[in-house]
């Protein structure tokens, strides 16, 4: 080895010497930054926790935020949803190919008119809608169009998956979601809250009665052609409604005409004179301002002539009736001696307790006052006993007829669901509890022995009072065209619930000798809807109960 | 072990018993973490772009047959082969990245890859290693033959280096490159004068960088004003490890992998922290700095400069690379896609680090320095 090499040996060694010093210092760095690295991975992955804002809940939790709030039935059946509907809008100023444009359009949605739909694309308008409502696949193709001027703008369509169902107690909205009847009208402030979205709207119908009240009434409604007809289905003890159904209807999925005839539910919206239905007030009231008794008997021998009119019985017994015997038999001529008894101002006192002077309580818009008679002198008060001369809504009527056999307590109508007991002592005492209990017997009296047999159902201890009026066309009572209903209730050891049915212009048929009474037309139409919900609301059947007053009722009189 | 008996002399047999085994050793368990790791990351962001769940973890084991298989070959070769293979690479490297530039594909705003069939090549993931085996020759020639002008050709092609990773723009990359460099040169045993120089031109750069490229300047505010800006990411990746806490969520059950956008690349780690917790990340750091120290530490020994300054650098790099990633994962430095060695999804990074790792196991193999001694090196004086 020359001494060069020597040199260069020497230097080698030094800089090798040189170089692993120096490589201290990154070996010194790596161990520094993994130290920081294990320091801040503990910190971090230990000690903290989720940040609030972002990223972690996001895929697990998405808020459905709803134009308008979901409607439910008292058990959770959807009755108003959305459905996303985006509708299609063009800028006009955007589209270059007008013609093309319209071409392609009117291939995804055939139902256009292509010359409508190339005006609107060649317009000088800033913004335009074309078609509203698109459906999932539509909204796709027109995506895939591509046109940088055809807009699709988000949407929501209300939708009501019960079709017709429950149509008048839910009402309608426009194309623009605004409500227009109904509760999505009463509780638009709730429902139209996006912030409540998941706060659906419970109301107090059950769907499946509703569906057995409004099936019933459409059969009779067919059998014996009538023009309409209207059924309820009330639960005394909250005054919640189960059932409210109003025929003809409409099915707030569609098209609706504001102004037709299926728009208008009867329960709340027109008067009709009830008929006998009105004699439980003037027996309840007559009992319990103790202006009768039970045994008291009244002359229905013969036709009551008061000033220049006569008042006649439909099921004339033409022999002294006692008090049951005459509600049960549904004497026209009982009820004014009765009413006489009582006197006008009493009457009209406790007619206003019952709630008949005023528009009725429910959570639906264009409620109907009653119309009284202008004059209330002593006919009018006779007639008015039986059902004439007065004419109240349905509503009025099951909401009255609640009071009389719930204990004697006046219960505002509901739709809404309660979903805690009510407080009975808030409600006013309209009469006594004593005289409810009678008035429980003497409206089973009437379906067991008088013109309600045909709402009898099996086990089910149904009471009832049927009602028949002449309806008022024109002005004028018509012979023909009559207003039958039936307002019943079981069971009535302890009666739970309030079914009413009524038909508007019933004809009678061969099969009811012609006749198109409430005994006839409308008690069968309760008895079958009892038949089917009495099940359904878990009241179970019992065994036959002798009516408490039967020994009073002579039977086998007259017919 | 008593597949391979001492007293055979086949290239296998010596291989085996002239290997750092505990380096082969941990680098395969990090292969085998890698693969359960690709496992819990990759099928979200493969369904979600529409292809099969399993379609990264099948090609990412098909990268790391292909990466164990250079490794083993590349650990075979004596170090005088190491050097050639180094800076052919390196020159096959230079001219791809050229190449890259003419008819690479951009992708998330950059030029980086060169596409092969259904493979896609990122020269510069390959130019590293061998910029590092050139680069220690440079530097250790210069000691053989002092007039030979290794730092200036050092510095030139470090130079065209960097200006190849600028263009493409590759910033990170830019980084990783310039401080292996220049801490192979600081052992090289550049005068403290010129290293003090040195860092401050570094530093000039980057805050040119800063000034003159949206994208640099874009990921430093990030990073320096969070609160102002859309950090979602880095905040993402860190709700991840909060959320996974000491054991982890479970295998599958991570919920950020789903909105994380590099979830199998550069954000492995927090995904891995979801699901498996704080302790397989400690034993993952804890891998990466045993295997980093460890081998500095042990490269003290060495005798001959060559060999020093490529393995020092080989695994400065590795350890750099770790470290940036990991960094950027735990919000400790600005956000840039740096891979995490042997554990993310990526052919090219996957390659690259076997091949760089290979030429560390075949430079550290025993005996191996002394066959420098015998090299006849062409521009030693005589």
């Amino acid at each position: 080895m020359r001494s060069a090499d020597l040199h260069i040996e020497g230097v080698k060694h030094e800089a090798i010497e040189v170089a692993r010093n120096r490589l201290m210092v990154p070996a010194f760095l790596f161990v520094l930054g993994f130290g920081i690295l294990v320091v801040r991975l503990v910190s971090i992955g230990i000690f903290e926790d989720i940040s609030d804002q972002i990223t972690h809940a996001r895929p697990v939790t998405t808020e459905i935020v709803q134009e308008r709030v979901d409607i439910l039935d008292r058990n959770g059946v959807v009755l108003a949803t959305n459905l996303s509907a985006p509708s299609l809008a063009v800028r006009p100023r955007l589209i270059t190919e007008p013609e093309e444009t319209a071409d392609k359009i009117v291939a995804v949605l055939p139902d256009l008119n292509r010359t409508s739909v190339l005006n609107k694309l060649k317009s000088s308008h800033h913004f335009l809608y074309i078609k509203r409502n698109l459906t999932p696949k539509q909204v796709w193709r027109i995506n895939a169009l591509g046109y940088p001027g055809l807009i699709l703008e988000q949407a929501e369509k209300r939708i009501y998956p019960q079709g017709n169902l429950a149509s008048h107690v839910l009402g309608y909205v426009d194309v623009e979601n605004r409500p227009q009847a109904g509760v999505e009208k009463f509780f638009n402030d709730h429902l139209s809250n996006t912030v409540r979205s998941n706060d659906p709207l419970y109301l107090s119908l059950d769907i499946r009665v509703q569906h057995i009240v409004r099936q019933e009434l459409a059969f009779a409604m067919n059998k014996f052609s009538a023009i309409g007809g209207a059924g309820m289905v009330m639960d005394i003890n909250s005054g919640e409604i189960l059932a409210m159904t109003s025929l003809p209807d409409f099915d707030g999925n569609g098209s609706v005409q504001p102004a037709s005839s299926e728009m208008k539910n009867r329960n709340i919206l027109e008067p009709y004179e009830m008929g006998s239905g009105f004699k439980v007030f003037t027996i309840a009231m007559a009992l319990d301002s103790g202006t009768v008794t039970l045994n008291d008997a009244f002359d229905a021998t013969e036709p009551l002539k008061v000033g220049r009119r006569t008042i006649n019985d439909d099921h004339a017994k033409e022999r002294i009736l006692n008090v049951p015997e005459i509600f049960t038999f549904s004497s026209n001529i009982g009820s004014s001696l009765i009413i006489r008894e009582v006197g006008v101002e009493q009457q009209k006192n406790y007619l206003q307790k019952f709630g008949m002077f005023e528009k009725t309580v429910v959570e639906l818009t264009g409620l109907s006052r009653p119309i009284l008679p202008a004059h209330w002198g002593e006919i009018q008060s006779m007639t008015v006993s039986y059902g004439h001369g007065i004419a109240v809504t349905p509503l009025h009527l099951v909401t009255g007829i609640s009071a009389m056999i719930n204990g004697g307590r006046l219960i505002p109508a509901t739709l809404i669901r309660k979903d805690t007991a009510p407080d009975n002592d808030y409600y006013p005492q309209v009469i006594s509890s004593e005289t409810s209990q009678k008035m429980r017997h003497l409206m089973r009296l009437a379906v067991e022995y008088g013109s309600g047999g045909r709402a009898h159902v099996k086990g089910y201890l149904v009471g009832g009072k049927t009602g028949t009026a002449e309806k008022v066309v024109n002005g004028k009572y018509s012979r023909q065209d009559k207003i039958t209903s039936f307002v019943g209730a079981f069971p009535m050891d302890n009666p739970k619930y309030v079914v009413f049915a009524m038909l508007d212009e019933p004809k009678g048929i061969e099969e009811t000798f012609y006749k198109a009474t409430g005994g006839w037309v409308a008690a069968p139409v309760v008895g079958e809807i009892i038949k089917k919900i009495g099940p359904l609301l878990g009241v179970l059947p019992k065994e036959y109960i002798e009516t408490k007053y039967h020994n009073l009722i002579l039977v086998d009189a007259g017919k | 072990m008593t597949v391979f008996s001492r007293t055979d002399t086949s290239l296998l047999s010596d291989w085996w018993w002239t290997v750092d085994r505990w380096l082969l050793m941990a680098l395969a368990l990090l292969i085998g973490l890698g693969i359960v790791m690709t496992f819990s990351a990759s099928p979200a962001i493969a369904e979600k772009l529409g292809l099969g769940s399993f379609h990264f973890v099948k090609r990412q084991i098909l990268f790391i047959i292909a990466a164990m298989i250079a490794m083993f070959g590349v650990s075979l070769l004596p170090v005088q082969w190491v050097r050639r293979f180094g800076v052919i690479l390196f020159l096959a490297a230079v001219i791809l990245m050229v190449l890259t530039m003419v008819i690479g594909f951009e992708a998330k705003g950059s030029r980086r890859w060169l596409s092969i069939g259904s493979f896609t090549l990122q020269a510069s993931e390959f130019l590293k290693p061998a910029f590092i085996i050139f680069s220690a020759w440079m530097f250790s020639e210069v000691h053989k033959s002092p007039e030979f002008r290794g730092w200036s050709i050092a510095i030139f092609s470090y130079l065209i280096v960097v200006t190849l990773l600028i263009s493409q723009p590759d910033f990170g990359q830019t980084i990783l490159v310039s401080l292996v460099w220049g801490a192979q040169f600081f052992m090289a045993g550049l005068p403290m004068i010129w290293v003090l120089g040195l860092a401050g031109l570094g530093m000039a750069g980057v805050f040119l960088a800063y000034m003159l490229i949206p994208h640099v300047s874009d990921r430093i505010d990030r990073f320096l004003y969070p609160e102002v800006s859309d950090t979602y990411q880095v905040d993402t990746a860190l709700n991840a490890l909060r959320s996974g806490g000491i054991f982890g969520r479970g295998p599958g059950e991570g919920a950020v992998k789903k909105i994380l956008p590099d979830a199998h690349t550069d954000f492995i780690f927090a995904v891995t922290g979801e699901e498996f917790g704080v302790l397989l990340c400690l034993v993952l750091i804890g891998l990466f700095a045993v295997i980093v120290v460890r081998s500095l530490i042990r490269n003290m020994k060495e005798t001959d400069m060559f060999v020093f300054l490529a393995v020092s650098g080989l695994i400065i790099q590795f350890g750099l690379q770790a470290f940036i990633n990991l960094g950027v994962n735990l919000s400790l430095l600005p956000s840039k896609g740096m891979t995490l060695p042997f554990i993310s999804y990526g052919g090219s990074s996957m390659l690259s680090m076997a091949i760089a790792m290979g030429m560390v196991l075949a430079l550290t193999r025993r005996g191996s320095g002394n066959n420098l001694e015998n090299l006849n090196s062409g521009w030693r004086k005589s």
